[in-house]
């Protein structure tokens, strides 16, 4: 009996290793080919390029390429806006940037602590980083744990990947590099400190994650209220050309309207069912109306939303009732 | 390999011992620890698979401190109590609850540590177990991270405060409406859809698996009317997610005065609110 059960074992632990080996072997082999992120900049106004992502979650066959990134040649050198999800998309960012200009970094703008943003930092000069000081301590704070998820959803991709915490604090205001007069926006709303850019004198406006165009909004770290009035700051701007942390580039304003209905709706949503008493499950089961579910992930980031956002909802509608 | 075939016969003898109960004898959820799970929960007791306990919660849980989780065996006649486990948990029971006055259904939301079946066992009043579940995937973690209320000190002056909620059925109260009744065929106004009673107790529901923090959870909830008559009682253990929210639907003669709240945590910290609808 024992032996038998021996055998048994060996035999599962060979028909374990077995297929690891030949994935080992394929994936040497491939190497070469394999991990380029085909970083195409598209050039959208003078001096500036964005670099598009995809609008999907991270999985291993997109390797986290679901971001924008954007860079200003300023004349004095170029202003990078987020340096995308891994040490790899940092390399190949850097490489793109220097197919359209010879000009040296001059800034690395980190928008926000989500790791699609901050974690191609390695690829630049570290005294070049900058992000608002929130920003920085959420990367000092959560960068590891972010960047050990994202190993797990992008998988080899991610090789070799560190985190790098801005050194340099970014404070709100006018900002001039170059021919280039920014004014930097400390706003938040996705998370507690986003930092959108507006370029005066091209009329760009780079949003951050707080404008998502024809993909849904992520929410894990959201407050709702904050967020919507973020957009209002940046509907002031008077923005000829809107670009998303997450979407096609947008010439007409359009991002920021589609950005403010979906948060309203979900806000609305969240709300009305906290006041209706319904359990989390329920909310979960809830229809996402179809002028909502055409746009990319609605339904997945609409319950992802449910698990963020519901439990505050639902203190309030309690709270509530203690008042009466 | 005497044992093995006690083991088999042990198997047969139960398969014998439920004639006429249309349950498979395989475990839907085909979970290896399926046969652990039986033997400590139901030895030598009738155990049976049955969809009229549901449990519901997302295939995947974004957030593996908060799944959410609702057990419903309502549908089951004559349920006396209710245990709820999740086979892959480093503390497999979450909690246990008995409908006395109240329907048999409850929501809340539990830490995973991986991916794992959660379950809900009904126990009706011939002693029979009727089990339901579903699969939960989560990157996990859920069990041994400290609770965000150890971190701060904020909590300790709300230790136990409870918030709740109850929302009566609409013709009783025209200005709310009644929360949506999945399945129960209710129309509002006809006066047999259950009251929802909602509750949150600020706790940090230390599961004792962080480095350095010791269990710290709420134990036992009674939920009565303000007469005394008891409508509900749990007993919850460690993977109850930090500050619970329990949802309860009570038949809508029992809901008509205030809801009385008590219980204690495993400290002895005592709990007490009064919910007026």
């Amino acid at each position: 009996m024992k032996k038998i059960l021996m055998l048994a074992l060996s035999l599962c632990a060979l028909a374990g290793l077995a297929p690891a080996g030949v994935t080992v072997a394929t994936a040497l082999a491939a190497d070469a080919g394999r991990f380029d992120y085909g970083l195409r900049p598209e050039r959208i106004a003078e001096n500036t390029w964005v670099v598009v992502g995809r609008r999907e979650d991270f999985t291993t066959e997109n390797g986290g390429n679901i971001v924008n990134t954007a860079f200003v040649a300023t004349g004095a050198g170029v202003v990078v806006i987020d340096t995308g999800s891994s040490k790899r998309y940092g390399e190949q960012l850097l490489a793109a940037i220097a197919s359209v200009t010879d000009e040296p970094v001059a800034m690395v703008l980190n928008t926000h602590f989500h790791p699609d943003h901050f974690l191609g930092n390695q690829a630049f000069p570290a005294d070049r980083l900058f992000a608002l000081p929130a920003t920085i301590r959420g990367i000092a704070a959560d960068g590891n744990a972010f960047a050990e998820n994202l190993y797990r959803m992008s998988g080899d991709w991610m090789r070799g990947t560190e985190v790098v915490v801005p050194p340099n604090p970014l404070a709100p205001g006018p900002l001039r590099v170059g021919r280039h007069d920014f004014e930097v926006l400390a706003l938040g709303g996705h998370t507690e400190a986003d930092l959108a850019l507006y370029d005066r004198t091209t009329g760009v406006l780079f949003a951050s994650d707080l404008v998502f165009n024809e993909r849904a909004p992520t929410t894990p770290h959201a407050h709702l209220g904050n967020w919507l009035s973020a957009l209002d700051r940046l509907e002031a701007t008077g923005a000829a050309l809107v670009v998303p942390g997450h979407g096609p580039v947008s010439r007409d304003g359009g991002a920021i309207a589609q950005t403010r209905a979906y948060l309203g709706w979900l806000e609305r949503t969240l709300n009305d069912a906290a006041e209706r008493g319904l359990d989390m499950t329920e909310v979960l089961a809830l229809p996402v109306p179809a002028s909502i579910r055409r746009i990319a992930l609605a339904e997945a980031e609409y319950r992802r939303s449910v698990v963020h956002l519901y439990p505050a909802a639902e203190q309030r509608a309690l709270a509530r009732a203690g008042q009466r | 390999m005497r044992l093995f075939i006690a083991t088999l016969l042990a198997c047969t003898s139960c398969l014998l011992a439920s004639p006429g109960l249309a349950a498979p004898a395989r475990d839907p959820l085909e979970s290896a620890r399926w046969e652990d799970m039986r033997k400590l929960y139901f030895p030598g007791q009738r155990v049976v698979f049955d969809d009229r306990v549901r449990v519901t919660a997302p295939v995947t849980a974004e957030d593996s401190m908060n799944v959410p989780v609702r057990v419903d065996a309502s549908g089951l006649p004559g349920v006396r109590k209710v245990t709820v486990f999740a086979d892959f948990n480093p503390i497999l029971e979450i909690l246990r609850f008995y409908p006395q006055g109240a329907l048999a259904s409850l929501g809340f939301r539990v830490k995973l540590q991986q991916s794992t079946p959660i379950r809900a066992a009904a126990q009706t009043a011939d002693g029979v177990w009727h089990v339901g579940g579903t699969w939960v995937n989560t990157a996990g973690g859920g069990c041994t991270a400290p609770s965000t209320g150890s971190a701060s000190p904020e909590w300790q002056s709300k230790l136990g405060e409870v918030s709740g909620r109850l929302w009566l059925p609409v013709a009783e109260a025209p200005e709310a409406s009644a929360p949506a009744q999945a399945g129960k065929g209710g129309k509002p106004g006809q006066g047999n859809e259950p009251v929802r009673l909602r509750l949150r107790i600020i706790h940090p529901m230390d599961t004792g698996l962080a480095p350095g923090i010791p269990a710290f959870f709420v134990q036992d909830l009674k939920v009565t009317e303000a007469g005394g008559k008891e409508l509900m009682r749990i007993e919850a253990f460690e993977p109850v997610s930090e500050n619970p929210v329990f949802t309860l639907d009570l038949p809508p003669a029992r809901a008509a005065g205030p809801i009385v709240v008590s219980g204690r945590d495993n400290n002895g910290n005592a709990i007490n609110a009064r919910i007026a609808p």
